[in-house]
């Protein structure tokens, strides 16, 4: 196909660390043939050339922290066919939305000496907050596989094959030992989404939810066995408010023991 | 895109700076032919980690602070796990700092080919992307890819994954790598340190400008080229102290134009970053990779950014070497880590990022409860020097059009691999002619 034919894709940021967008970089053994069926129109990170807009496709990065993003994020949305999220901030609004719990007045001056040259929003929130969405892909960061079936689902016209179930299920097709019985350590694994390959128990470790929710969590269980296996209330909330803490399962499931540490001191 | 001066307002926009990672911009105000005023613009939206690490518990920032910078989360991680075993007194094994430094080795790896190849080389090679350079110089950006794919694998073998690893800890790992894991990435690092070598002599042939600047360095020092810790941070004005003193010399402070803090190096703007550790450290590079930087025409002091290039595949080289070695020393049944309880108090990590120092500092409590945190990430560091080179290179080459300067301004903000995440994604350059 001629460059001019292929369908233009553009790679959008907002706030974020750059890690998801970098995966697609990081795509070495299928880099140069993503260029040759898509046409790389917009991707700064990349490549100085630009092309003018529309896109048939719009990849977002990053979450919703300051005003003008929110002016620039349907500006996006109006120039982009399918748009399709990656990653934690963009899908859930990231660590930095932390700030939804705390005085961002407060933050602002620990961090920076004239707070008023700042502009930034009270809170940090994901990008379907503000404009349709056509496809959330989770991940902290996103999983380069999973990346590139999103864009081979996008080149076919087809819904992308992503599992979301747990990373339990996962687990259990690689034959991990489960941590949380074998040794006792806290894992987030049972209500956490697929897409990691399992990675931490993996490494001995428990999981600490960087794909977010899985498709029907049991938040109420999962909290009782952290109780069990010894977390404190400050530790359990701690571990559901991390890089999908504006997930809304894990929100209110942090929410509530929070809640109830309050209650009962 | 056009370049007139406009009436009136006399502001024109040239175009954007890309390849980089992060959001900012660049603003050049010309009067009677002269520079009159130079800024960096940084409007990446701030994120407040500072802010929200107090109240984490201290076994938490090698996982959060990672998500700082996805191109170098094991700076990040390597500054905070010292930060916090410093604080609580714990020494960790010969073997778990090995392992540390061959992780880094490969976020050095896949940061400078990614640099080098993907957002430096088309600057002199004439191309907008590396892209359109792989239609000429095919050989040349599948080498890339290709040395790229062997720090990634590295990261991968070591930390579970390259983006954000998740196998480091306070205290060390949750699980060595075998000697069979780790083998098995022997032929691609050889055959990277091998391509590397090779390189410098690739990049050495570029066409350089005369630049050569006056700059402070400032770079870590220890028993081995410094990546992963220094036991001292050293300066090319002569001064020589330990990691615990950087507070006493490095001052932030806090510019309209940007939404990253500036630091000055006793009151001073200084310089962090390849050029620094080579000239400081030269001694400490292996002899094949001195050997190849003299080959490539560098001395032992090199103070031209736009030959930073060079000197960063210099480092390239250095770091399969340097995998290599522990790889080929590594035996199976090291403890993965020693047990950090915590202490309250304060202290510092540093570690040189693949663009240069970076250090933190923490606060916590006897719970180990973060309480007060500092990251100072080397762009932050190196806003000062951005805006003096770009002064220098705006008057240096006033003569040039609009479109070529933009391009030269460009250059010379590339020079600094900037990560702008860790302190901007597209620069929007104004110039003001007046």
């Amino acid at each position: 196909m001629e460059p001019q034919q292929r369908p233009k894709l553009a790679v959008w940021k907002f706030a974020s660390c750059d890690g998801c967008q970098l995966s697609i970089l990081n795509c070495e053994d299928e880099l140069l043939q993503i260029a040759e069926s898509i046409q790389i129109a917009y991707f700064p990170e990349a490549t100085r050339a630009i092309v003018e807009g529309p896109y048939e496709l719009s990849l977002v990065e990053g979450s919703i922290t300051t005003p003008e993003d929110v002016k620039r994020i349907h500006e996006i949305r109006a120039q982009s066919g399918t748009l399709v999220t990656l990653g934690a901030c963009a899908t859930a609004g990231g660590i930095q939305a932390l700030r939804n719990w705390a005085d961002v007045d407060e933050f602002r001056s620990i961090v920076y000496a004239h707070p008023e040259y700042l502009s930034t929003l009270d809170t940090s929130t994901p990008i379907a907050s503000h404009v349709d969405v056509d496809y959330e892909l989770r991940g902290c960061p996103v999983d380069k596989t999973q990346l590139v079936e999103v864009l081979a689902a996008f080149l076919n016209g087809r819904k992308p094959r992503i599992p979301t179930y747990s990373v339990c299920v996962e687990c259990k097709l690689k034959g991990n030992v489960c941590v949380p019985v074998a040794t006792g350590t806290p894992c987030l694994g049972p209500v956490t989404q697929a897409g990691c390959g399992a990675l931490c128990p993996s490494y001995g470790r428990g999981c600490y939810g960087c794909f977010g929710p899985q498709d029907s969590p049991n938040t109420e269980a999962m909290t009782r066995q952290l109780a069990q296996l010894g977390m404190s209330n400050a530790d359990i909330v701690r571990v559901y408010r991390t890089f999908n803490a504006g997930a809304p399962e894990f929100a209110a499931a942090g929410d509530k023991v929070a809640a109830q540490a309050e209650g009962a001191p | 895109m056009t370049h007139q001066l406009k009436d009136g307002g006399q502001v024109m926009h040239l175009g954007m700076l890309a390849r980089v990672e992060g959001e900012g911009g660049m603003h050049i105000e010309f009067e009677n032919g002269h520079v009159k005023e130079v800024k960096l613009n940084i409007f990446e939206p701030p994120r407040f980690y500072e802010g929200f690490l107090r109240g984490r518990k201290f076994t938490e920032p090698p996982d959060i602070t990672a998500r700082i910078c996805g191109i170098c989360p094991v700076a990040y991680q390597s500054a905070s796990t010292e930060a916090m075993e410093t604080i609580c007194g714990a020494r960790t094994t010969n073997a778990i700092q090995e392992m540390r430094r061959l992780l880094y080795c490969g976020e050095w790896i896949e940061s400078h080919a990614l640099h080098i190849f993907m957002l430096h080389a088309p600057d002199f090679l004439g191309y907008e992307s590396v892209l359109e350079m792989a239609k000429d110089l095919p050989e040349v950006v599948q080498m890339a890819l290709r040395l790229k794919k062997a720090g990634n694998d590295l990261m991968t073998a070591v930390g579970g994954r390259a983006i954000h690893p998740v196998n480091v800890k306070v205290g060390g790992f949750y699980r060595m790598p075998t000697v069979a894991e780790l083998q098995r990435l022997r032929p691609a690092l050889a055959q990277g340190r091998d391509d590397a070598l090779a390189a410098v002599d690739l990049v050495a042939g570029f066409d350089f400008p005369d630049f050569e600047q006056d700059y402070t360095y400032v770079a870590l020092r220890g028993d081995r080229y410094p990546l992963e810790r220094g036991s001292h941070v050293v300066t090319t004005t002569g001064l020589r102290f330990p990691i615990a003193e950087i507070p006493d010399h490095i001052r932030e402070f806090h510019v309209e134009h940007s939404n990253a803090l500036h630091a000055h190096f006793d009151g001073e703007p200084y310089f962090v970053g390849p050029l620094a550790r080579y000239t400081l450290n030269f001694d400490q590079l292996s002899p094949a990779t001195q050997e190849a930087a003299l080959r490539a025409g560098l001395t032992e002091e090199c103070r031209n950014p736009f030959k930073s290039i060079i000197v960063r595949t210099v480092e390239l080289a250095y770091a399969f070497e340097e995998a290599l070695r522990i790889i080929d020393g590594w035996h199976d049944g090291h403890a993965p880590s020693v047990p950090v309880a915590p202490r309250p108090g304060e202290g510092i990590g540093a570690s040189e990022a693949p663009r240069g120092l970076i250090w933190h500092r923490y606060v916590i409590d006897a719970d180990g409860i973060i309480t007060d945190a500092q990251i100072v990430p080397p762009t932050s560091q190196n806003q000062a020097s951005i805006e003096a080179d770009l002064r220098k290179a705006a008057e240096q080459w006033t003569d040039l059009d609009d479109h070529m300067l933009t391009h030269r301004c460009e250059e010379a903000i590339r020079n600094y691999d900037p990560c702008i995440s860790c302190a901007t994604h597209f620069l929007d350059l104004r110039v003001t002619r007046s």
